[in-house]
C-alpha cells in the first residue's frame, strides 16, 4: 500500500489528476449503463412485465449486450445534413454532463476541484446542454428534428430561470458558492438540511431538473407520438448512443445535486439524535449515494406514472407557477435570514 | 488560485474525449453503405414536402428574449445571495427595490400575453 502511495506521489500532477478522473468517471459509466437496465427493468415490473431477462443471468448483461450492438450500427449521415455540426452536437451533450462532476464533492473535502466558484460553474454546465439538441436539430435538416429542437429549447431555458432562483435560494441560506460549504452548511441532523427551510425551491428544483432532462413528463422534445425522437430523429449507432448517454448522466447529476445542496449530501440523516453513534461507521460517501437512489428512482417512477403535458401546460407550470413562487421564496428567505428569524435562518 | 482549475479543464476535455472515442470506435466498427434512399430527410416514409428550414412561431423568439432578461438577474442575484449576511438590511431592501422592478415587468409581458400559448 505504502509503495502504490509512493508511486502516485511521484508521478506528474497531470497524471494524478487523470487517475481521480478515471475514478470518478469508471463508476460514473457503470452507473449509466445500470440505470437504463434498471428503468427497463423498473417500468417492467411497473407495468406487470418482467423487463429484459434474456441476456445474461436475469438480463443483467443488457446493458453490455446493447452498447456492443450500437457500436456494430452504422453511422447515418444524412444528406442534407451540416455534417460538421452534426458530428459536433453529440459531443457537446456528453462533455458538459460529464465534466460538470469535476466540482461535485463525494465526502469532507474528497473533490477533484475544490473551487469557489462551484455552483457557478455546474449552473454552466447544464446550460451548455441545450447546444447540443439545438445543434443537433437544425444540423439534421428535418422537419422532426427542428421542431423537436426548437421545443426543447424554449422547455429548457424557462425551466432553467426557475432553477437558478432556487439555487438562489440555496446561496441565501448557505451564504457560499462552495458546494462543499454548502452541505457543511446543513450539519445538525435531519431537520437541518435545507429542503426544510426551502421546501418549495427543493420540490420546484427536482421538477425543473426533470424538465432540464427532458424526462417523461416533460418529454414533448421527443415526443414519440408526434414528432417520432425529436432532434435525434436522424441519429443511429453509436452517435445516437452518445446523446443516451449524456441524457442519463444528466439525471443522474441531477439527482445528485439535489441530494446534496436540499438533502444534506455526505452527512448521516442521524446526526444529532441518540442513533447518532449506531450508524457512524457508515461512510459519508454512502449516505450520498442513497439520497441520489431516491431521486435517480423518482425519475423513473414518472415516467411510468404521469402521462405527457402538452407544451402549453409545460411553459404555463414553468413561467406562471415556478418563476412567482420562487421569486416569492427568494424574499422570504432572504428576509428571514437577514433579519435571523425562525429556527434555521440565522 | 488558477491550479484549481487545471483538474476542471482536463476533466472537460476528458469528457469530450469520451465522446470522440465512443462515436469513433462507431466509425470504425460499422458497416458503411451509403445509399440515396438512406441519406434521405426523414420524414415517416413520404418524400420531403419542403425545407426543413421553415418559419416557426415567434413565440419562441420571445421566451428566448425573456429568458435572457431573467438569467440576467439571476446573475446579479448570485454575488448578492452570497454576501448577504454582511449587507445586512440595507443590501437587502436594495436588491427587493431591484426584484420589485423586475416583478413589474414580469406582470406586464404577463398581461400582454406574451406567456400565452393558446
Amino acid at each position: 500500500m505504502d509503495f502504490l502511495i509512493g508511486l502516485y506521489d511521484s508521478l506528474p500532477v497531470a497524471i494524478q489528476i487523470i487517475l481521480k478522473i478515471v475514478v470518478i468517471m469508471g463508476p460514473l459509466m457503470v452507473l449509466v449503463a445500470y440505470y437504463t437496465y434498471a428503468e427497463r427493468k423498473v417500468i417492467g415490473y411497473m407495468q406487470v412485465r418482467i423487463g429484459p431477462n434474456r441476456v445474461g443471468p436475469k438480463g443483467w448483461g443488457q446493458p453490455i449486450a446493447d452498447a456492443v450492438k450500437l457500436m456494430f450500427k452504422e453511422i447515418v449521415l444524412p444528406t442534407h445534413a451540416d455534417k460538421t455540426l452534426f458530428l459536433i452536437a453529440p459531443l457537446l451533450s456528453i462533455g458538459p454532463a460529464l465534466a460538470a462532476w469535476a466540482v461535485f464533492p463525494f465526502d469532507t473535502g474528497l473533490v477533484l476541484a475544490d473551487i469557489n466558484a462551484g455552483l457557478l460553474y455546474l449552473l454552466a454546465m447544464t446550460s451548455i446542454g441545450v447546444y447540443g439538441v439545438i445543434i443537433a436539430g437544425w444540423a439534421s435538416n428535418s422537419k422532426y428534428a427542428f421542431l423537436g429542437a426548437i421545443r426543447c429549447a424554449a422547455q429548457i431555458v424557462s425551466y432553467e430561470i426557475a432553477m437558478g432562483f432556487a439555487l438562489v435560494g440555496v446561496l441565501v441560506v448557505a451564504g457560499s458558492l462552495n458546494l462543499g460549504q454548502i452541505v457543511e452548511g446543513q450539519s445538525g441532523g435531519f431537520w437541518n438540511w435545507y429542503w426544510l427551510p426551502l421546501l418549495p425551491l427543493f420540490v420546484i428544483y427536482f421538477i425543473s431538473g426533470v424538465a432540464e432532462t427532458n424526462r417523461a413528463p416533460f418529454d414533448v422534445a421527443e415526443g414519440e407520438s408526434e414528432i417520432v425522437a425529436g432532434f435525434h430523429v436522424d441519429y443511429s449507432g453509436m452517435a445516437f448512443a452518445v446523446f443516451f448517454l449524456a441524457e442519463y448522466a444528466n439525471m443522474i447529476l441531477i439527482s445528485a445535486l439535489t441530494a446534496l445542496m436540499f438533502l444534506g449530501g455526505w452527512l448521516s440523516p442521524f446526526q444529532g439524535t441518540f442513533m447518532e453513534s449506531w450508524f457512524a461507521w457508515v461512510p459519508g460517501i454512502i449516505w450520498l449515494v442513497a439520497k441520489t437512489f431516491v431521486f435517480m428512482f423518482l425519475f423513473l417512477w414518472f415516467r411510468a406514472t404521469f402521462p405527457r403535458y402538452r407544451y402549453d401546460q409545460i411553459m404555463r407550470l414553468g413561467w406562471k407557477i415556478f418563476i412567482p413562487i420562487t421569486i416569492v421564496w427568494i424574499v422570504v428567505a432572504g428576509a428571514m435570514q437577514v433579519y435571523d428569524i425562525g429556527p434555521w435562518y440565522q | 488560485m488558477l491550479e484549481n482549475y487545471l483538474p476542471i479543464l482536463i476533466f472537460i476535455v476528458i469528457g469530450l474525449f469520451v465522446g470522440i472515442a465512443a462515436m469513433g470506435m462507431g466509425f470504425i466498427l460499422s458497416p458503411h453503405n451509403p445509399d440515396e434512399e438512406k441519406g434521405s430527410r426523414y420524414e415517416c416514409g413520404f418524400e420531403a414536402f419542403e425545407s426543413a428550414r421553415m418559419k416557426f412561431d415567434v413565440r419562441f423568439y420571445l421566451v428566448a428574449i425573456l429568458f435572457i432578461l431573467f438569467d440576467l438577474e439571476i446573475a446579479f442575484f448570485f454575488p448578492w445571495a452570497v454576501v448577504l449576511d454582511e449587507i445586512g438590511p440595507v443590501g437587502f431592501w436594495a436588491m427587493m427595490i431591484f426584484l420589485g422592478i423586475l416583478v413589474l415587468g414580469f406582470i406586464y409581458e404577463w398581461k400582454k400575453g406574451a406567456l400565452e400559448w393558446e
